[in-house]
C-alpha cells in the first residue's frame, strides 16, 4: 500500500541525478540516488578507478568563539585539543547515558573555529543538542548544512581527478587533513576524508555551485573512468571498510566502548558529556562487543538478523571486493573472538558464520 | 519485452505453462527493481509449493525478496545454475534464468493470472 508521502528534501544535485537516470529512494527524508549503473559496478569503480558521491544531505555545524574548543570538547568524546590547524578527526557526540547522539567529523579551521560534519538525518537533533549544551560557553553554534553541498571524490584516481580543478596541491594533504582553497574558481574546503576505505576527498562548496562542480568533476575524471556512485555502493564500500553507520552499529543506546571505538574516547582530556557513564561502563566491564563476521554457510546475514545464542547483525551484505558475504554484529563478550563460529538466524534457519578481523578490506598504501 | 505466452502475477513472477508443467521465474521489471542479484534460494525437487506462498527468495545487494508461487504444485527441478551465477537473473530473467519447474495441481489456477498486455498495463507502461 502506498502511504501518504511527505515532501522529500532534495540536494542541489537532485535534478542532475534524475537526468542521469539514477534510481532514487527516500533516505531518511531525503530524495537520494541509491544507484546509477548498478551497485556492484559503482563499488568496483570506486575501488579501482574513481567515483563521485553526492553527500550534500550531510549536515555541517560551525562552532566559533573564544571557547569553541571547550564546547567541542564538552559535547564530543575525542580530544579536539590535539587537532592541529587543518586537521580533522572522527568523534562522537555522546549522551549523558553513554550512547551516541551521532558520530561526526571535527575539523579545526582555527583555534576559535571548528567545523563539524554530521549525519543527514541527525543534523537538526545534533544542532539542538549542541545549542542546548552551549549555555556556559563563550561560543556560537551555527547550522550551515542548508547552505553547503558536499561531494565525495573517492578512489585511487581521486587525486588526479580533483587536481585538474584546483590549484591547491593535493598530494601533500594527509589522510584526515584538509585545506581551504578553490575548486574550479569557487571557494571550497577540500578534506582528505571519506567513507569508502579508499583514498579520496570530501569537498564542501556552496549550494549554487554544486551542479557545476559535479559536472566538471565528471568531465575531469572521464579519462580515469569516473562514474557517479549512489548510496547503495556507499554502504557496501563502508561495510567492507568496517566503518560504523549511525542507526546500525551505533545508536543512542549503544556506546563507543562496545562499538570498538574506544580510540575516540579520551578519558584524560577533562570533563565531557557522558564521561562518567562511560567510565562506569568501562569499570564494570563490557557485556557485548561489535565484531566482524563472514558467512561460511549459504546465505547473507542482514541488518537486524539475530545471532543464535545472543546478539544481532547491525549491518550485513555481500562484500563485492572481498568476495564474501560479510557483516558486523554485536556478540556477547565471551563469543567476541576472532575464529569463533557463530550462527546467523536467516529466516528461521541457523546459518554458519565465523567471527573475523576487521576491516574486511584494507587498501594497499 | 514480456513474452505473450507467459502469465504474470502482481508480485512480478511469470509462469509458462506447458501441459501440466509450469516454469516459474521473475520478471524483467522485478530484476530491475532489485538491482544486482547476488543470491538465489530455491526449493529442492519434491517440495510442495502453495499458491501465494513464498517458494524461495532472491537477494540483491540491498535487499531480500520472496518469490511467491503463482500456483499450487510440486517442484520438479530448480535452476541449479543460479546458485553459482545469480547475476544471470539480471541478464536473462525471462529465459535462461528461470527459477523452478513445477507440476501443476490445478491448471485452472493459471486463468486468474495476468496476460503480458495486462501486466504491462499494471506496470503502467
Amino acid at each position: 500500500m502506498e502511504s501518504a508521502t511527505a515532501v522529500l528534501l532534495k540536494t542541489p544535485l537532485n535534478a542532475v541525478h534524475r537526468a542521469s537516470g539514477a534510481k532514487m529512494v527516500d533516505f531518511g527524508g531525503w530524495d537520494m540516488p541509491v544507484q546509477y549503473t548498478g551497485i556492484l559496478d559503482e563499488h568496483a569503480t570506486v575501488r579501482n578507478r574513481v567515483g563521485l558521491f553526492d553527500v550534500s544531505h550531510m549536515g555541517e555545524i560551525e562552532i566559533r568563539g573564544p571557547q569553541a574548543l571547550e564546547l567541542v570538547n564538552w559535547v564530543s568524546c575525542n580530544d579536539a585539543g590535539k587537532l592541529q590547524l587543518g586537521q580533522a578527526h572522527y568523534s562522537g557526540l555522546i549522551l549523558e547515558g553513554g550512547g551516541f547522539v551521532d558520530d561526526i567529523l571535527v575539523h579545526k579551521f582555527a583555534g576559535d573555529h571548528y567545523f563539524l560534519c554530521v549525519n543527514a538525518s541527525n543534523q537538526n537533533k545534533d544542532f539542538a543538542h549542541i545549542v542546548e549544551q552551549s549555555g556556559g560557553f563563550d561560543a556560537s553554534v551555527e547550522n550551515v548544512g542548508p547552505t553547503l553541498s558536499q561531494i565525495a571524490v573517492q578512489g585511487p584516481r581521486a587525486v588526479e581527478t580533483l587536481q585538474k580543478l584546483t590549484a591547491t596541491e593535493l598530494a601533500p594533504i594527509g589522510y584526515y587533513w584538509f585545506k581551504s582553497g578553490e575548486v574550479s574558481g569557487t571557494p571550497a574546503t577540500i578534506a582528505r576524508t571519506g567513507y569508502t576505505g579508499e583514498d579520496g576527498f570530501e569537498i564542501y562548496v556552496s549550494n549554487d555551485e554544486a551542479p557545476r562542480i559535479w559536472k566538471e568533476l565528471m568531465a575531469a575524471g572521464e579519462e580515469f573512468g569516473i562514474k557517479p556512485a549512489g548510496l547503495g555502493a556507499r554502504n557496501t564500500l563502508r561495510l567492507e571498510a568496517a566503518m560504523a553507520l549511525y542507526g546500525h552499529e551505533i545508536t543512542d543506546e549503544l556506546n563507543p566502548l562496545e562499538a570498538g571505538l574506544s580510540w575516540i574516547v579520551k578519558f584524560n582530556k577533562g570533563e565531557f558529556l557522558g564521561k562518567a557513564k562511560l567510565l562506569e561502563i568501562k569499570a564494570a566491564g563490557l557485556k557485548r562487543k561489535l565484531c566482524g563476521f563472514k558467512m561460511t554457510g549459504r546465505g547473507i546475514g542482514r541488518d537486524g538478523y539475530e545471532i543464535a545464542g545472543g546478539g544481532w547483525v547491525t549491518s550485513g551484505g555481500p562484500g563485492p571486493t572481498v568476495g564474501m558475504n560479510i557483516g558486523l554484529c554485536y556478540l556477547p563478550l565471551e563469543k567476541a573472538n576472532i575464529g569463533q563460529p557463530i550462527q546467523v538466524m536467516i529466516r528461521n534457519q541457523a546459518v554458519d558464520a565465523e567471527v573475523i578481523a576487521t576491516p574486511f578490506y584494507k587498501r594497499a598504501k | 519485452m514480456y513474452p505473450e505466452n507467459y502469465k504474470y502475477t502482481k508480485e512480478h513472477e511469470w509462469i509458462l505453462v506447458e501441459g501440466d508443467k509450469g516454469t516459474i521465474g521473475i520478471t524483467d521489471h522485478a530484476q530491475q527493481e532489485l538491482g544486482d542479484i547476488v543470491y538465489v534460494d530455491l526449493p529442492k525437487a519434491g517440495t510442495a509449493v502453495e499458491l501465494g506462498k513464498a517458494l524461495g527468495s532472491v537477494e540483491s545487494v540491498k535487499a531480500v525478496s520472496d518469490i511467491y508461487s503463482p500456483v499450487n504444485g510440486e517442484v520438479l527441478e530448480s535452476n541449479a545454475e543460479l546458485a553459482t551465477a545469480p547475476e544471470k537473473l539480471n541478464a536473462d530473467p525471462h529465459g535462461a534464468a528461470w527459477l523452478v519447474k513445477v507440476k501443476l495441481a490445478d491448471l485452472a489456477e493459471v486463468a486468474g493470472l495476468m496476460s503480458a498486455a495486462d501486466y504491462q498495463a499494471y506496470l503502467g507502461e
